[in-house]
């Protein structure tokens, strides 16, 4: 075989670096379709990955973040429920389910809870430790009876729209709460009063606050971060 | 003997460059991550061992935009990486080529040999194979360090799914504190062996372009110090033997 040799390594070698002279001065942008790709391929190996038997474990003597838990929403100002313009708030569990359900906090409370000590996962690169206590999605499924075609969860709160939707086997997590209660009280309005989700398996983004909605889909739907770039899949 | 040898095989000098784009994607987007949240106390506690917590990585040395975009060109980014060193490292086995990196009885006296010869200690270039004792040890750390970086990596990409691998840092911020600091050694060995390129070896760069290498351009057959005898040609008829060219 004759190839001369020479030739190809010049043509190589003048390939590869106008790739890289490409990689760093073109607009990322071009680049975009390949990042799609890997994401869908990253969320297809999370997914596979993913256990209800990996929990997130918390060492008995782990200091809570406490005070230090940083607060955050969306809204211009921290979102308060107003009782005098909207009733009293409720949990709506709806969508692809036989038995909905709309769950006042006192409803709420009284069905069986758990509290757990677990890491807050925020996509910036921090890590907070609370004691959350609260009722396992799973449990909410279970009593609203969802239907087979339910594959995902949407979960929508009153901060100015926030919501982000989940892949059904993360929501049915075992450690996967709708949390009323935070490090022995109930919630306050700087964590998302009066319940919110949150679970160490998604990152923060995903644990929609202020919650008002439970809605089971057989179809994603999006999320406010998603939607703006942010991983959809948001797994730890 | 021959002048010109074969000192990289193909494979040897495309993982080279490729893991060049790889390295300079990952730690570009890598930092553009860390700036989102630039310190690795938890919030509220206090970590003694980062002298310049809250203090962000220069924009110009980032990569991705924000913090979304760099992670997602982490998370793709990640794959040309592990694929690309995963071809070196069994071809390295395979091809019998890390008889030249692994450590043997000597190279730590040959190191410090290499060490008073840059200081002017030690008048003649210390004899040495394909690569100097110096040479030897950096490019042995690297894929340790890679490995380090990846394992850290996976560690604080899944903390629960992956949680064992976590433990094995101790936790998420101690994991996520180990892949930053083995991911400055590597950048700071990768810095060193491109200035020791040029100011020591320059004739080497052609060994990882088209494969040969002219021994008679040797740091040993030039006794060359960064900067000095770089231009010079070996007067000795016969520069010591590599090793066989496969």
């Amino acid at each position: 075989m004759t190839i001369d040799r020479r030739r190809f390594l010049t043509v190589s070698a003048a390939t590869l670096s106008s790739a890289l002279f490409a990689a760093c001065n073109s607009d990322p942008k071009s680049a975009h379709k390949l990042l799609a790709l890997a994401e869908r391929k990253n969320e297809l190996l999370e997914r596979g990955l993913f256990r209800h038997t990996e929990m997130d474990v918390v060492p008995a003597s782990a200091k809570l973040a406490g005070n230090d838990f940083p607060k955050y929403f969306i809204s211009e100002r921290m979102p308060v429920w107003d009782t005098a313009a909207n009733g009293a708030w409720r949990l709506e569990v709806s969508g692809a389910v036989r038995r909905p359900l709309s769950l006042s906090l006192d409803e709420l409370t009284k069905l069986p809870s758990i509290t757990q000590t677990v890491d807050h996962f925020c996509v910036e690169g921090w890590n907070a430790r609370a004691a959350w206590t609260g009722v396992r999605v799973s449990d909410l499924a279970r009593l609203a009876q969802i239907t087979p075609d339910a594959h995902y969860v949407d979960f929508a709160g009153f901060d100015d729209g926030y919501h982000e939707s989940w892949d059904l086997d993360s929501a049915m997590h075992p450690q996967t709460l709708v949390a009323y209660g935070m490090d022995g009280r109930m919630l306050g309005p700087a964590h998302g009063a009066p319940a919110r989700v949150h679970s160490p398996v998604k990152l923060g983004y995903k644990n929609t606050k202020y919650l008002t909605k439970v809605v089971f889909l057989p179809a994603r739907n999006g999320g406010y971060w998603s939607d703006q770039g942010y991983e959809w899949y948001g797994g730890t | 003997m021959a002048r010109l040898v074969k000192r990289n095989h193909w494979i040897i000098r495309v993982t080279h460059w490729v893991n060049l784009v790889a390295i300079v994607l990952m730690t570009g987007s890598g930092m553009r991550i860390f700036n989102a949240y630039p310190r690795f106390a938890r919030p509220g506690e206090h970590f003694r061992l980062y002298r310049w917590e809250g203090h962000p990585i220069p924009d110009w040395l980032t990569f991705g935009g924000w913090l979304a975009g760099a992670r997602h060109w982490h998370f793709a980014a990640m794959w040309l990486l592990v694929a690309n060193a995963v071809v070196y490292l069994v071809f390295l086995f395979l091809h019998g080529e890390w008889r030249d990196l692994a450590p043997r009885r000597g190279d730590l006296r040959d190191a410090v040999e290499m060490v008073k010869f840059y200081l002017f200690v030690r008048r003649d270039h210390p004899h040495q194979g394909k690569h100097n004792a110096l040479q030897k040890g950096a490019y042995f750390a690297m894929p340790i360090l890679g490995a380090i970086i990846v394992l850290s990596g996976l560690a604080i990409w899944k903390p629960v799914t992956l949680g064992f691998i976590t433990a094995l840092f101790g936790n998420y911020k101690w994991a996520r504190f180990v892949h930053f600091v083995a991911m400055v050694l590597l950048l700071l060995l990768a810095l060193v062996h491109v200035f020791m390129v040029f100011a020591v070896d320059p004739y080497s760069l052609r060994s990882m372009i088209t494969g040969w290498y002219d021994r008679t351009r040797s740091p040993e057959a030039r006794n060359a110090r960064p900067f000095y005898h770089l231009f010079a040609r070996a007067t000795a008829p016969d520069p010591p033997p590599e090793r066989a060219a496969p």
